[in-house]
Protein backbone atom coordinates (compact mmCIF):
# COMPACT_ATOMS: atom_id res chain seq x y z
CA UNK A 1 0.00 0.00 0.00
CA UNK A 2 2.75 2.44 0.95
CA UNK A 3 4.59 1.65 -2.27
CA UNK A 4 1.53 2.41 -4.39
CA UNK A 5 1.09 5.74 -2.61
CA UNK A 6 4.72 6.67 -3.08
CA UNK A 7 4.62 5.80 -6.79
CA UNK A 8 1.49 7.92 -7.25
CA UNK A 9 3.13 10.80 -5.37
CA UNK A 10 6.22 10.48 -7.57
CA UNK A 11 4.14 10.60 -10.74
CA UNK A 12 2.30 13.71 -9.51
CA UNK A 13 5.59 15.45 -8.66
CA UNK A 14 7.10 14.52 -12.08
CA UNK A 15 3.97 15.80 -13.83
CA UNK A 16 4.20 19.10 -11.96
CA UNK A 17 7.87 19.57 -12.83
CA UNK A 18 7.22 18.76 -16.51
CA UNK A 19 4.30 21.19 -16.62
CA UNK A 20 6.46 23.91 -15.09
CA UNK A 21 9.49 23.38 -17.30
CA UNK A 22 8.25 22.32 -20.73
CA UNK A 23 7.57 25.85 -21.95
CA UNK A 24 11.08 27.12 -21.25
CA UNK A 25 13.16 26.90 -24.45
CA UNK A 26 16.40 24.95 -24.16
CA UNK A 27 19.68 26.62 -25.08
CA UNK A 28 18.28 30.11 -25.67
CA UNK A 29 19.63 32.83 -23.35
CA UNK A 30 16.97 34.46 -21.21
CA UNK A 31 19.05 37.31 -19.84
CA UNK A 32 21.43 39.76 -21.44
CA UNK A 33 24.32 39.14 -19.04
CA UNK A 34 25.72 36.12 -20.92
CA UNK A 35 25.75 38.10 -24.14
CA UNK A 36 27.68 40.88 -22.41
CA UNK A 37 30.34 38.46 -21.15
CA UNK A 38 30.69 36.84 -24.57
CA UNK A 39 31.07 40.15 -26.37
CA UNK A 40 33.13 42.17 -23.90
CA UNK A 41 34.83 39.58 -21.66
CA UNK A 42 37.97 39.20 -23.74
CA UNK A 43 38.79 42.92 -23.90
CA UNK A 44 37.85 43.68 -20.33
CA UNK A 45 39.77 40.88 -18.62
CA UNK A 46 42.38 39.78 -21.18
CA UNK A 47 41.56 36.13 -20.54
CA UNK A 48 41.08 33.93 -23.62
CA UNK A 49 38.88 31.45 -21.72
CA UNK A 50 35.62 33.27 -21.02
CA UNK A 51 34.56 30.84 -18.28
CA UNK A 52 37.70 31.76 -16.36
CA UNK A 53 37.07 35.47 -16.84
CA UNK A 54 33.59 35.05 -15.33
CA UNK A 55 34.73 32.78 -12.48
CA UNK A 56 37.67 34.90 -11.36
CA UNK A 57 36.93 38.41 -12.55
CA UNK A 58 33.23 39.18 -12.76
CA UNK A 59 32.32 36.64 -10.07
CA UNK A 60 35.58 36.51 -8.14
CA UNK A 61 33.93 37.06 -4.79
CA UNK A 62 31.73 33.98 -5.28
CA UNK A 63 34.85 31.95 -5.98
CA UNK A 64 36.32 33.11 -2.68
CA UNK A 65 33.12 31.82 -1.04
CA UNK A 66 33.48 28.45 -2.79
CA UNK A 67 37.08 28.12 -1.63
CA UNK A 68 35.94 28.95 1.91
CA UNK A 69 33.21 26.26 1.78
CA UNK A 70 35.79 23.66 0.74
CA UNK A 71 38.11 24.83 3.51
CA UNK A 72 35.37 24.54 6.15
CA UNK A 73 34.43 21.06 4.90
CA UNK A 74 38.04 19.88 5.18
CA UNK A 75 38.38 21.39 8.68
CA UNK A 76 35.11 19.74 9.76
CA UNK A 77 36.23 16.34 8.50
CA UNK A 78 39.52 16.71 10.35
CA UNK A 79 37.70 17.70 13.55
CA UNK A 80 35.27 14.75 13.34
CA UNK A 81 38.03 12.22 12.63
CA UNK A 82 40.24 13.62 15.41
CA UNK A 83 37.64 12.60 18.02
CA UNK A 84 37.72 8.92 17.01
CA UNK A 85 39.97 6.84 19.21
CA UNK A 86 42.35 5.04 16.98
CA UNK A 87 42.36 1.29 17.51
CA UNK A 88 46.02 0.42 17.46
CA UNK A 89 48.46 0.56 14.59
CA UNK A 90 47.32 -1.49 11.62
CA UNK A 91 49.98 -3.57 9.97
CA UNK A 92 50.72 -2.21 6.53
CA UNK A 93 51.57 -4.80 3.94
CA UNK A 94 54.14 -3.49 1.46
CA UNK A 95 52.89 -3.41 -2.12
CA UNK A 96 54.53 -5.43 -4.85
CA UNK A 97 57.50 -4.10 -6.80
CA UNK A 98 55.60 -3.63 -10.07
CA UNK A 99 52.75 -1.69 -8.41
CA UNK A 100 55.18 0.41 -6.43
CA UNK A 101 57.34 1.31 -9.42
CA UNK A 102 54.33 1.98 -11.65
CA UNK A 103 52.78 4.35 -9.12
CA UNK A 104 56.06 6.18 -8.58
CA UNK A 105 56.45 6.53 -12.35
CA UNK A 106 52.91 7.84 -12.90
CA UNK A 107 52.83 10.20 -9.91
CA UNK A 108 55.00 13.05 -11.32
CA UNK A 109 53.24 12.82 -14.70
CA UNK A 110 49.81 13.32 -13.10
CA UNK A 111 51.21 16.17 -10.99
CA UNK A 112 52.56 17.79 -14.17
CA UNK A 113 49.18 17.43 -15.88
CA UNK A 114 47.37 19.02 -12.95
CA UNK A 115 49.87 21.89 -12.84
CA UNK A 116 49.47 22.40 -16.58
CA UNK A 117 45.71 22.64 -16.18
CA UNK A 118 45.77 25.29 -13.48
CA UNK A 119 48.63 27.32 -14.96
CA UNK A 120 46.83 27.49 -18.32
CA UNK A 121 43.44 28.14 -16.74
CA UNK A 122 43.04 31.47 -18.54
CA UNK A 123 43.90 30.00 -21.97
CA UNK A 124 42.42 26.48 -22.15
CA UNK A 125 39.49 24.77 -20.39
CA UNK A 126 40.15 23.97 -16.78
CA UNK A 127 41.46 25.93 -13.86
CA UNK A 128 42.39 25.84 -10.22
CA UNK A 129 39.62 23.55 -9.00
CA UNK A 130 40.07 20.98 -11.78
CA UNK A 131 43.87 21.03 -11.58
CA UNK A 132 43.75 20.76 -7.78
CA UNK A 133 41.41 17.77 -7.99
CA UNK A 134 43.75 16.05 -10.47
CA UNK A 135 46.72 16.66 -8.14
CA UNK A 136 44.72 15.19 -5.25
CA UNK A 137 43.93 12.11 -7.37
CA UNK A 138 47.70 11.67 -7.87
CA UNK A 139 47.97 11.51 -4.08
CA UNK A 140 45.17 8.91 -3.99
CA UNK A 141 47.32 6.81 -6.33
CA UNK A 142 50.32 7.13 -4.01
CA UNK A 143 48.24 6.27 -0.92
CA UNK A 144 46.81 3.15 -2.60
CA UNK A 145 49.87 1.98 -4.52
CA UNK A 146 52.84 2.76 -2.26
CA UNK A 147 51.54 1.96 1.22
CA UNK A 148 53.38 3.68 4.03
CA UNK A 149 54.20 6.89 2.19
CA UNK A 150 52.37 9.97 3.49
CA UNK A 151 52.36 13.66 2.79
CA UNK A 152 53.63 15.85 5.61
CA UNK A 153 50.73 17.38 7.49
CA UNK A 154 52.54 20.65 8.19
CA UNK A 155 53.48 21.01 4.52
CA UNK A 156 49.94 20.52 3.25
CA UNK A 157 48.45 22.86 5.87
CA UNK A 158 51.05 25.55 5.08
CA UNK A 159 50.44 25.31 1.32
CA UNK A 160 46.70 25.50 1.88
CA UNK A 161 46.94 28.59 4.10
CA UNK A 162 49.38 30.32 1.74
CA UNK A 163 47.02 29.72 -1.21
CA UNK A 164 44.10 31.29 0.63
CA UNK A 165 46.27 34.16 1.84
CA UNK A 166 47.48 34.97 -1.70
CA UNK A 167 43.87 35.08 -2.91
CA UNK A 168 42.70 37.48 -0.19
CA UNK A 169 45.82 39.69 -0.26
CA UNK A 170 45.54 40.09 -4.06
CA UNK A 171 41.88 40.99 -3.65
CA UNK A 172 42.69 43.61 -1.01
CA UNK A 173 45.54 45.06 -3.10
CA UNK A 174 43.09 45.29 -5.99
CA UNK A 175 40.68 47.13 -3.72
CA UNK A 176 43.40 49.59 -2.67
CA UNK A 177 45.20 50.13 -5.98
CA UNK A 178 43.02 49.20 -8.92
CA UNK A 179 39.44 50.25 -8.61
CA UNK A 180 36.62 50.55 -6.18
CA UNK A 181 35.86 46.88 -5.70
CA UNK A 182 37.40 43.75 -4.23
CA UNK A 183 39.55 41.66 -6.62
CA UNK A 184 39.79 44.30 -9.33
CA UNK A 185 42.31 43.40 -12.02
CA UNK A 186 45.13 45.86 -11.41
CA UNK A 187 48.01 44.16 -13.25
CA UNK A 188 48.62 44.81 -16.99
CA UNK A 189 46.42 42.66 -19.21
CA UNK A 190 49.15 41.74 -21.68
CA UNK A 191 48.51 40.22 -25.07
CA UNK A 192 45.52 37.93 -25.51
CA UNK A 193 46.30 34.20 -25.82
CA UNK A 194 49.77 34.34 -24.27
CA UNK A 195 50.81 32.71 -21.00
CA UNK A 196 51.60 36.04 -19.29
CA UNK A 197 48.28 37.76 -19.81
CA UNK A 198 45.03 38.51 -18.01
CA UNK A 199 46.57 40.31 -15.03
CA UNK A 200 45.88 38.68 -11.67
CA UNK A 201 43.81 35.77 -13.05
CA UNK A 202 46.69 33.26 -13.54
CA UNK A 203 48.19 34.14 -10.15
CA UNK A 204 44.89 33.53 -8.36
CA UNK A 205 44.30 30.29 -10.27
CA UNK A 206 47.76 29.00 -9.32
CA UNK A 207 47.01 29.86 -5.68
CA UNK A 208 43.62 28.08 -5.89
CA UNK A 209 45.26 25.06 -7.56
CA UNK A 210 47.77 24.69 -4.72
CA UNK A 211 45.07 25.27 -2.11
CA UNK A 212 42.53 22.80 -3.50
CA UNK A 213 45.20 20.18 -4.24
CA UNK A 214 46.71 20.24 -0.75
CA UNK A 215 43.26 20.44 0.88
CA UNK A 216 41.86 17.39 -0.92
CA UNK A 217 45.13 15.48 -0.41
CA UNK A 218 44.78 16.30 3.30
CA UNK A 219 41.20 14.94 3.25
CA UNK A 220 42.46 11.69 1.68
CA UNK A 221 45.26 11.52 4.27
CA UNK A 222 42.77 12.03 7.10
CA UNK A 223 40.47 9.31 5.79
CA UNK A 224 43.18 6.76 5.03
CA UNK A 225 45.33 7.13 8.12
CA UNK A 226 43.22 8.52 10.94
CA UNK A 227 40.01 6.55 10.70
CA UNK B 1 24.90 12.93 -32.63
CA UNK B 2 21.45 12.86 -31.06
CA UNK B 3 21.52 9.04 -31.13
CA UNK B 4 24.84 8.98 -29.25
CA UNK B 5 23.55 11.43 -26.66
CA UNK B 6 20.30 9.50 -26.13
CA UNK B 7 22.22 6.23 -25.78
CA UNK B 8 24.47 7.85 -23.20
CA UNK B 9 21.48 9.21 -21.28
CA UNK B 10 19.82 5.77 -21.25
CA UNK B 11 23.09 4.19 -20.05
CA UNK B 12 23.32 6.84 -17.33
CA UNK B 13 19.77 6.09 -16.17
CA UNK B 14 20.53 2.35 -16.06
CA UNK B 15 23.68 3.01 -14.03
CA UNK B 16 21.79 5.29 -11.62
CA UNK B 17 19.05 2.66 -11.05
CA UNK B 18 21.74 -0.01 -10.59
CA UNK B 19 23.41 2.17 -7.95
CA UNK B 20 20.09 2.28 -6.09
CA UNK B 21 19.27 -1.44 -6.14
CA UNK B 22 22.68 -3.09 -5.59
CA UNK B 23 23.07 -4.64 -2.16
CA UNK B 24 26.85 -4.75 -2.52
CA UNK B 25 27.87 -1.18 -1.71
CA UNK B 26 31.15 -1.28 -3.66
CA UNK B 27 29.24 -2.22 -6.83
CA UNK B 28 26.81 0.62 -6.09
CA UNK B 29 29.71 3.09 -5.78
CA UNK B 30 31.17 1.90 -9.10
CA UNK B 31 27.75 2.39 -10.73
CA UNK B 32 27.58 5.93 -9.29
CA UNK B 33 31.08 6.55 -10.67
CA UNK B 34 29.78 5.49 -14.09
CA UNK B 35 26.95 8.04 -13.79
CA UNK B 36 29.59 10.75 -13.19
CA UNK B 37 31.73 9.64 -16.11
CA UNK B 38 28.79 9.66 -18.54
CA UNK B 39 27.73 13.06 -17.16
CA UNK B 40 31.25 14.32 -17.93
CA UNK B 41 31.00 13.07 -21.53
CA UNK B 42 27.57 14.72 -21.86
CA UNK B 43 28.93 18.03 -20.53
CA UNK B 44 31.64 17.83 -23.17
CA UNK B 45 29.02 17.30 -25.87
CA UNK B 46 27.12 20.33 -24.53
CA UNK B 47 30.31 22.41 -25.07
CA UNK B 48 31.17 22.83 -21.40
CA UNK B 49 34.69 21.34 -21.17
CA UNK B 50 35.45 23.13 -17.89
CA UNK B 51 32.52 21.48 -16.12
CA UNK B 52 33.32 18.15 -17.78
CA UNK B 53 36.83 18.27 -16.34
CA UNK B 54 35.58 19.07 -12.85
CA UNK B 55 32.94 16.33 -13.05
CA UNK B 56 35.42 13.70 -14.26
CA UNK B 57 38.15 14.49 -11.75
CA UNK B 58 35.97 15.12 -8.69
CA UNK B 59 32.85 13.04 -9.35
CA UNK B 60 34.48 10.01 -10.89
CA UNK B 61 37.89 9.88 -9.19
CA UNK B 62 37.89 11.53 -5.77
CA UNK B 63 34.32 10.87 -4.64
CA UNK B 64 34.63 7.20 -5.60
CA UNK B 65 37.90 6.89 -3.69
CA UNK B 66 36.43 8.57 -0.60
CA UNK B 67 33.31 6.37 -0.68
CA UNK B 68 35.38 3.19 -1.03
CA UNK B 69 37.60 4.20 1.89
CA UNK B 70 34.46 4.85 3.97
CA UNK B 71 32.93 1.48 2.99
CA UNK B 72 36.17 -0.31 3.89
CA UNK B 73 35.86 1.08 7.43
CA UNK B 74 32.19 0.06 7.78
CA UNK B 75 30.12 -2.80 6.30
CA UNK B 76 30.27 -3.87 2.68
CA UNK B 77 26.80 -5.38 2.30
CA UNK B 78 23.47 -3.71 2.87
CA UNK B 79 20.86 -5.73 4.78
Amino acid sequence: MRRVISVILLIIICWGIILALHKIPFGIPKTKVGEYYLNRGRQETGSANIVTSVVLNYRGFDTLGEVTVLFIAAIGLGAVLATLNKKGKRKIEPSSLILNTGCRFLFPLILLFGAYIFIHGHLTPGGGFQGGAIIASAYVLIYLGCRGRRISEIGSKTTESLGGLVFIVLGLVGLAVGGHYFLSNFLPKGQLNTLFSAGIIPIIYIAIGFKVGSELAGVIDNLMEKS
Amino acid sequence: MIIVVSLLVILMLIAAIAALIYKDLISAVIAACMVSLIAAVLFYFLQAPDVAMAEASIGAALVTAIFIIAIRRTKRYEE
